[in-house]
């Protein structure tokens, strides 16, 4: 693996492995004081980040700083982009310093796969190695966001494969869900969208999942289901009357949790905005495993980078 | 990690057959000697762990365990250790998958640590298994158990039980069947691949 841009390059095999990876590496730092492993000493991961993130790129240094790889951080406030630099003269700026790995967050969809194309050019002419981690790009992937919540769904159900997994709200404007839907059915999951018809992207017919408008007839059949915040900053037409219509319509509320069968697992791939898409009480009670997500997210992220960065370049 | 049987393209080479070393017998019998040295040289430690190096160190750590609790010596925990991310050599191959690591409730503060692999060699999965057992606690003392030691050391380390030396040159590859991975107990040589 050279870079990791979108679940849809990844096999069930790949997948899996890097879920494997991932439980192996909480295993080996499992109640050790010193949470440090030498695997990555020596090399350089550069996060890259043009939008607001709190959780990804903290994971991603937190994954990098557990290995011993050096991280930096770059956001666009604050960099040359804001003195008018193209991505690209950035990215190159970056690999032509040494990054061994440039971990991309970009408003504009495909931004990672134009980096990881200039990376593979850039050594054919140079020789230098510089691995691309799409951290999310516009509406259309964030591939570790759906390793760590499929990481999640194995720890708690035991299985991925034959689980009926509901997907609830913005997936038009989500990376997430749509990362989601495509590394669930990789994976043998059966994935459910729930949404109303102005939420839901153009071609969603041609996505590996069925697609509801009625929350209240799927929780029943749900082995899990994932709340999506509702993304105000992308919404520039009237995609629904109101919050609290919304909040009515889609938001999972206690009533809604219990309907849920027994084992029903409530996951956010954060940030929340709690008393829209999810009521507080649901957020906080124990069938949520959002802070699971979190923790999961670290070490999948230790497993990408593993991947990645620790074997003989290919 | 040690067992040589991993990068083996499986069953090519020489076409020679491969020369059994030791006959299921024999490696019960082996495994029980190796169980009654441990029991003489661990009479004063308090706290015995076994550790195991992934995959088939691992099976041997808990079979010891079992036989020096069979021979009367108290019965040591059993973990397992997996000194992947510790090793110096991961940028020369592609990446390798990694095995399990468990330590034994307790942990290996202040106990005999006894490693435990199926075939020592080069020495460097024991260096990166000792790098990975330091970070998980300091143990008093540390030993290793190895089922073949098969020489060609490239670091000054040495086993302190040895279920049989075996002169072997590089091109030579041993190959370790335990029941329980491989459905027979059986060690054996396999000349003229390998380097």
């Amino acid at each position: 693996m050279k870079h990791l841009l979108s679940v849809t390059d990844l096999d069930a095999a790949t997948a899996t492995a890097l879920l494997d990876t991932s439980d192996r590496l909480r295993q080996a730092l499992l109640g050790r004081e010193v949470r440090k492993l030498p695997t990555l000493r020596g090399r350089t991961v550069i996060t890259m980040f043009y939008e607001d993130s709190t959780r990804t790129r903290v994971s991603f240094e937190i994954a990098g700083k557990w290995m011993s790889a050096d991280t930096v951080n770059v956001s666009a406030k604050g960099s040359s982009v804001s003195k008018g630099e193209s991505l690209r003269d950035t990215s190159l700026t970056l690999s032509a310093m040494g990054a061994d790995c440039v971990i991309v967050r970009h408003p504009a969809s495909g931004a990672a796969h134009r980096l990881a194309g200039w990376s593979d050019k850039d050594h054919a002419t140079t020789g230098t190695h510089t691995s691309i981690v799409n951290a999310g790009d516009g509406t259309h992937e964030h591939p570790t966001q759906a390793l760590l919540d499929a990481a999640t769904l194995r720890d708690r159900l035991g299985s991925v494969a034959g689980r009926r997994i509901g997907i609830v709200g913005d997936v038009l404007h989500s990376r997430v869900a749509r990362s989601n839907v495509f590394l669930l059915a990789t994976l043998g999951a059966e994935v459910v969208l729930i949404a109303p018809p102005t939420l839901l992207p153009v071609g969603v017919a041609e996505w590996p999942c069925r697609v509801s408008h009625e929350i209240d007839a799927e929780l029943p059949g749900l082995d899990a289901i994932m709340m999506l915040r509702v993304q105000a900053e992308r919404m520039t037409g009237g995609f629904f009357p109101s919050s609290r219509e919304y909040a009515v319509a889609y938001g999972l509320s206690d009533a809604r949790a219990a309907m849920l069968p027994e084992h029903g697992v409530v996951l956010h791939p954060g940030p929340m905005v709690r008393g829209m898409e999810i009521a507080p009480s649901v957020a906080d009670s124990a069938r949520a495993a959002i802070l699971a997500q979190v923790r999961n997210g670290v070490h999948v992220r230790m497993a990408v980078l593993y991947h990645l960065l620790a074997g003989a370049p290919e | 990690m040690a067992n040589d049987r991993r990068g083996d393209a499986g069953g090519e080479g020489t076409g020679l057959p491969d020369h059994e070393l030791l006959s299921a017998s024999d490696v019960t019998r082996t495994i029980a000697r190796i169980a009654h040295q441990i029991i003489e040289k661990t009479a004063d430690a308090e706290h015995v762990v076994l550790i195991g190096i992934p995959t088939r160190g691992t099976v041997l750590a808990r079979r010891l365990a079992a036989a020096v609790a069979e021979f009367g010596g108290t019965e040591p925990s059993v973990g397992t250790v997996d000194p992947t991310l510790y090793r110096d050599d991961l940028r020369r191959r592609p990446t390798r998958p990694l095995e399990d690591t468990q330590f034994p409730e307790g942990g290996v503060d202040d106990a005999l640590v006894v490693l435990v692999d199926d075939v020592l060699m080069s020495g460097r999965t024991v260096r990166a298994a000792l790098d990975a057992l330091s970070e998980h606690g300091r143990p008093r003392s540390v030993q290793l158990a190895v089922l073949v030691d098969r020489g060609h050391r490239e670091l000054p380390i040495r086993a302190d039980y040895v279920g049989k030396n075996v002169p072997t040159s590089r091109s030579e590859l041993i190959l370790v069947s335990l029941t329980e991975i491989d459905g027979e107990d059986r060690v054996a040589i396999r000349r003229g691949v390998g380097e």
